[in-house]
Order: C-alpha cells, then structure tokens, then sequence
C-alpha cells in the first residue's frame, strides 16, 4: 500500500482534482439540461477549491497564533492561513453564484415549464 | 483626509450606497433614481481627483487594514487604472443619469432592486481596477459578475436563458483564472502583484508560468467577449433592459481586458509577452479573428442591439490585439481605444435604448423616420457612427491609428490588413444603421410609424438627452486631446506598468 | 407551498434541534479563530437551521418567525456593520479596516484589532444567515405566479 499511499500524499490530489474539473466541463458541454449544466459547474468550481486545498494542506499543523504567554513554536510547525481564508472565499463564491443561478432556473422553469435548453428556446418564439 | 484615501473610497462609496439601497427603497422609493445617479456621479468625481492626485504625485498605494504588503493587502492607483478608473465612473455615471430617465414599465416594479445591483456593479469594477493583488481581482470580478448576471434578467423573458447561459460561461470564466492564480501562488508563495513581478523571473518555471498565464488569459477572455469565448454577450445586450445594457456593455468588458495587461505586463513582466511568443501570437490573432468575425456577423442583424453586441465583440477584438502587438505604440493605441470604445458604445446604446422608447422596437426597421421626430438623438447617433466608422475629429479614428502604427512598425503586414479590413465593416454595418435612421423610407417599403406620444416631436426625455449628448461631446473631444491623452497618461503608463 | 413532513419523528426532532443548532452557529462564530469556523461558516449553519425548520414544518410555520422584507434588512444590517466598523478606522486616522486605529478609548491596540475582527465576523454571520435564508424562502415559493 506504500506506493498507493505515497502517490495519494505527494501528486494524486492534483490527478483528482484535475479529473473532476474536467468531469464538471463535460458535464456543462454535454448536457441540454440546465440543471445538469449548473451542477457540472458546481463539480468544476469545487475541483478548483479542491486543488488549491490540496497544495496547502499541512500535516500536524497548529493555529497560526502566537501564545500571549510567549513560546511561540518554529515557523514550520503553523498552517499557512492565507490559502485556507481564500477559499473560503472561493466557496462563497460559489454559493453566491449558485444562488443566482438557481434563481434564475426558478424563474425559466415558471415562465417555460421545462428545464431542457431546446425545449425553452422552442418556446421562446 | 479624502485624499489619502482616495485609491478605498473608489470602491466603498459604490457599495455603502448599494447596501443602502434597498433600505431607501423600502423608505422613500422615489429617492432611489435620485440615490443612485448621485452616488455614480460622487464615484466619477472621486475618480477624476484620483487621476489627478497620480499624476502630480505617482502612484498611490493604499494599504488596508494598515499591514504594509506584501501580508496586507494593497490597492493601487497608478497612471492606467486611474485612467481605466475614471473613464468606468464617468460613463456609469452617464448610465444611471440615463436610467433614471428611463420610464419602462417593465423596470417599475424593480427599481431599488436594479439600483442596488447597478452600483454593485460599480463597485465591483471600481474594485478590479484598484486591487493590487491577483486575488482580490478575482473576488471583486466576480462581485461584478455576480451582479451583472442578476441585473440582466431582472425583466424576465428571453433576458433569462441569456443571462443563465452568461452565469454559467462567466463563473467558468473565474474558475479557470482562479486556477492560474493557484498555479502562481504556489510558484511564488505570494498574491501581491508587485512582489510576483519580483519572484516570477526568478523562479525558473517557464511552463508552470506559461500555463497560469493561460489560464487567466482564457478566464479573463470569456469577461472580455473575444471570439470564440464571446457566446454569451449578444443574446445578454439584446434581451437586456435598454439601460442595464447601456451601462454594462460599454465597462464591463474594458476592466477585464485592464485586468489581463496588468497580469501579462505587471505580474509575469516582459518575459512572457516578448515578439512572436506563444502568447502574444495567441492574443493577437485571436484579437484579429474578434474583429473580423464581430464584424461579419454584424452585418446581418437587423436588430440594432444585437448589430452593436457583435459590434462590440468586433471593437473589443482590437484591444485585445493591441495587447498581443504589445510595444508601446500599440499599447497606446488599444487603452486609447477603451476609452474611446466606451464613449462611443455607450452613446450607440443610448440611442439604442431611447429609440426603442419612443419609436416601439429596436428592430433597424423601426428607426426609420427617427432624425425627423428625434434630431438630436440622432445627431448623437451620427457622431457615435462616424466615431466607430473612424472618421476624424472623432475619437474613434486616433486609437486605429496607434494601432496601425504599432502593427506597420513590426512589420505585420496581415494584422495592418486586419485592422484596415475592420474598419470596412464598421463602415458597412454602421452605414446601415445611417441608411435606416437618417434618410427617407423607400417608396416600396413598409413602413408603419407607431403613433407618436405628443404629436411628431418624439424626442427624448432630457435625463435620457442630456448624457447622450455629453457622451457625443466627449467623443469629439477625445479625438481632439488624443495627443495629450496619449503622451500625458498612456505612455507614462505603459512604461510604468509595460514593458 | 412546502408542506410539513408526514413523519411526528421527524418534525419532533427538529423542533427540538433547533436551538441546538442555532447555539452551535454561535460556537462557530465566536470560536473563529481556534478551530474551523468563523462568521461565514456560522452564518451558513445558522441559515440552515431554520431551512430545516421549512422544511420539516412546513412554509407556515417558518413565515410565522420571519417575513421576507425583515430578513433582506437584516442582511443589509450585517453587511452595514461590516462597512461601518471598516470606515471608523478611517475616522480614526487609520486605513480602511485598520482595528488598531478604532475611535474607543482606553484598549490597547492588540484589543481593539480583536474585538474589530469580532465586529466584522459577527456583521458577516447576520448577512450570511439572512441572505441564504433569503433564497431559500424565494426559491421555496412554488405554484404562486409570482415572479421571485
């Protein structure tokens, strides 16, 4: 398991994450379904959250906070906080944009009755 | 005290009003169009002191949260954004003064929704054009992404599929510039566009560099509109209310190319754009291939809204071609053509929107009769024409010029070939519009004028009037001053900033 | 409309975990800065206990402990929190955001950037919670011809 361990802990993640932003891209081209197209954008958002975690991700690592009773540990011992604060970001980006974009699948459902892209612009004329 | 924060003030008075908004609203409603004109003219203002303030000064750093760079981060105003700022400010001012003017029954019902998410808007391209590091770029192109998204189909009706199909391409868009930015992070360890200028070179990855570069550029590009990433726009500046489309057409699109030199030229510095790289060959000719497709397929439209979307997709095709030329000549000739560009967009959506007002539709065969029941209007629409066609004084004629310039002095034949072709197609599609809104209706075609409000002066409302004609002023003024522009805030830039 | 779910186990239960949920949204909030959490992430809890209130109780229930108009104020309140905190280190003679700089007399400046962090994550939490609360209750309109 050493070798599959291995990989997981140095490059898999970026394999993975790659593998499902190309997933959510597939997903968006293939599909005439809205939703469908939204969640395939969903997955390429969140591959994109998930690479950029991976590469920040440290092991044993404690709060990025000096204690005010002294003995603050080596550099190396604390996460990097930067790269964690802006995904988060990221993700409220993400649902923000998921917000306005379901909002707008409501108001097409309610003014065409259907999801499908061909079937809404047959109705639009 | 104003002064020092001037580079913060840029975004925060926009977004202070946008939040306040809908409290207004809930209020006084009248007060709204009032709020918002006067919160985008307060933005211009504090844009024109900003260029000032640069160009007796330098630029101007502002550190927030008072941790100094690159831990905290950092806005910036230099010669170019304070340049990219106020022509932004200036022509969204002119936009909500318009809206405010504009009385469509289908916006009634929305107004503190639609002010709130216009300035927003504001606020996030004020936000682009400051940031001084990669990532805030990306959060705030996505607040005014996010709002202009929302703004397009507050209407309903056919707007609502274009502006599903803009959230999905945009969002796309952002994700694949986010990933750049990840790819560079990692490099370098930092955001900060200064000091990535500093690491980058150093760094000895000349792929990884390549790769991020990118990826922002085909993020940044789908904002931009450059063919073929530009599927989007015409359905979204057709089916848009007449004044969302107005003020988002002729900005939106410059800050995202604003954004795409600062990255190619200030982050990832000279190396990455020399003569002939892959890159610069990429731009440029997907630059060329904008403004002959954007042409070509302007041509056949014979809806006015949809005409000027291709046109747009055309005329952004020649900033994005002056950044692949990339020397400075060239460089002048396509941040000229931005602000150009927007006066003159604007002022054609202006028309646009006005003539769909009083006339009944936006089809080109609905303006026939218009320079006899709407002359000034029309008069706008003839100097904005002769602006795109690229006649002289006219502003639109100056920024081709440093283009052609740019192009002839590397000795590229086929892109001076290009430009001078495009310039044909505005010619043609442009005279249609003439042809339709300046001169009689042949005796065999048929026209039925819808029964104008008032009697025959149709012209209109002077809160609508009165930014199309000061946009029209600004164009001739634009081509008058383009040696002062160029030599006073363009070249300083470009050498700041360039290469 | 949302009905409420057949199943007494179910509406029971939620209505005995909500404050539970809601105390834990401000766990999250207030212990920011220790363990995974902070404003947003508290905001995102706190929206989704009363999202599980609609949609085990039904639509009814829910209107009966917000309206609509209320809850868009609120998110305009957090949102104004944030920017007031931000633009009183101005008033301060600091840079935007700059706690340190806040006009409150006798703290030192180490106490004063915390309890401005404080402020903002505590402005982002009322707008975060209110604005998802806020789609749920437009999304969750259904069958009523009115536009969200």
């Amino acid at each position: 398991m050493t070798g599959a361990a291995a990989w997981l802990a140095g490059v898999g993640p970026y394999w993975i994450a790659i593998l499902l932003l190309a997933l959510g891209l597939y997903a968006m081209i293939a599909h005439g379904n809205l939703m469908k197209k939204l969640i395939g954008l969903n997955i390429l958002q969140t591959a994109v959250i998930l690479f950029f975690l991976s590469a920040s991700a440290k092991w044993r690592a404690t709060l990025p906070i000096v204690p005010a009773a002294g003995g603050a540990a080596p550099p190396s011992a604390y996460a990097n906080p930067l790269p964690h604060a802006l995904m988060l970001t990221a993700i409220v980006v993400m649902v923000a944009t998921l917000g306005v974009a379901l909002a707008l699948l409501v108001r097409l459902y309610r003014r065409y009755g259907s999801f499908e892209e061909d079937v809404i612009l047959g109705r639009m004329e | 005290m104003i002064r020092d924060h001037l580079p913060v003030l840029l975004v925060v008075v926009p977004l202070l009003a946008a939040i306040l908004t809908p409290l207004v609203a809930a209020a006084a409603p009248r007060a709204v169009r009032g709020l918002t004109a006067g919160t985008a003219v307060a933005t211009a203002l504090l844009a024109l002191a900003g260029a000032a303030r640069v160009l007796e000064a330098g630029t101007q750093r502002y550190h927030v949260g008072g941790w100094a760079p690159p831990w905290g981060i950092e806005l910036v105003l230099d010669p170019l954004g304070a340049f990219v700022a106020v022509v932004v400010t200036g022509v969204t001012a002119c936009g909500l003064v318009y809206a405010a003017g504009f009385d469509d029954p289908r916006l009634a019902d929305r107004q503190g929704a639609t002010a709130a998410l216009l300035l927003l808007v504001l606020a996030g391209l004020t936000g682009m054009v400051v940031a001084g590091d990669l990532f805030n770029l990306f959060v705030f192109l996505e607040v005014a992404s996010l709002a202009s998204y929302a703004v397009i189909a507050v209407a309903g009706g056919p707007a609502l599929l274009a502006a599903f199909r803009y959230v999905v391409l945009g969002s796309l868009g952002a994700s694949l510039y986010l990933l750049g930015v990840a790819y560079l992070y990692f490099l370098t360890g930092t955001l900060n566009v200064a000091d990535l200028a500093e690491r980058v070179p150093g760094a000895d990855a000349p792929r990884l560099v390549a790769t991020a570069a990118g990826l922002m550029a085909i993020g940044l590009g789908i904002k931009m509109g450059v063919f073929p990433l530009h599927g989007w726009l015409p359905d979204v500046y057709t089916h848009a209310p007449a004044p969302v489309a107005a003020l988002l057409a002729p900005v939106a699109g410059k800050v995202a190319a604003y954004a795409l030199a600062r990255v190619l030229f200030s982050v990832l510095g000279a190396g990455i754009v020399v003569d002939r790289s892959f890159l610069a060959l990429a731009l440029a000719w997907l630059g060329a291939a904008s403004i002959l497709a954007g042409g070509v397929l302007a041509l056949r439209q014979t809806d006015l809204r949809r005409l000027l979307a291709y046109s747009s997709v055309s005329q952004m095709g020649y900033i994005v071609l002056g950044l692949g030329l990339a020397d400075a000549t060239s460089l002048a000739g396509a941040y000229l053509h931005v602000l150009n560009h927007a006066l003159m967009k604007a002022c054609l959506f202006f028309v646009a929107g006005a003539a769909a007002l009083r006339l009944g539709g936006a089809r080109l065969a609905d303006l026939r009769t218009m320079h006899r029941r709407m002359p000034l209007t029309t008069l706008c629409l003839v100097v904005a024409a002769l602006s795109m066609i690229g006649v002289p004084p006219a502003g639109g004629f100056f920024s081709k010029w440093y283009l052609l310039l740019g192009a002839l002095g590397q000795e590229r034949w086929a892109l001076a070939a290009v430009i001078l072709a495009g310039g044909l197609l505005a010619v043609a599609y442009m005279f249609r519009v003439l042809e339709h809104a300046c001169l009689e209706p042949r005796a065999d075609e048929d026209h039925h004028p819808p029964a104008p409000r008032g009697g025959r002066w149709a012209e209109a409302g002077p809160a609508m009037l009165a930014p199309m004609l000061l946009l029209s002023a600004g164009i001739v003024a634009a081509g008058l001053g383009n040696a002062w522009i160029v030599s006073a805030v363009l070249l300083p830039g470009v050498a700041v900033g360039g290469r | 409309m949302i009905q409420g779910h057949d199943s007494v186990v179910v509406r029971t239960t939620v209505r005995l975990l909500m404050p539970w949920i809601q105390i834990f949204a401000l766990y999250v909030l207030f212990h920011g800065h220790g363990s995974p959490g902070g404003g947003f992430q508290g905001g995102v809890i706190m929206a989704s206990s009363y999202v599980l209130l609609g949609l085990a109780l039904g639509r009814q229930e829910l209107d009966r402990l917000i309206s609509e108009a209320g809850i868009l104020r609120w998110a305009a309140v957090g949102v104004l929190a944030y920017l007031v905190t931000g633009i009183a280190a101005l008033g301060g003679a600091g840079a935007l955001l700059d706690y340190a700089a806040l006009p409150v007399p006798g703290l030192p400046a180490v106490r004063l950037r915390y309890l401005g962090m404080m402020a903002i994550e505590a402005g982002v939490f009322v707008a975060v919670a209110a604005a998802l609360v806020l789609i749920f209750l437009r999304l969750a309109r259904t069958g009523e011809g009115e536009e969200p």
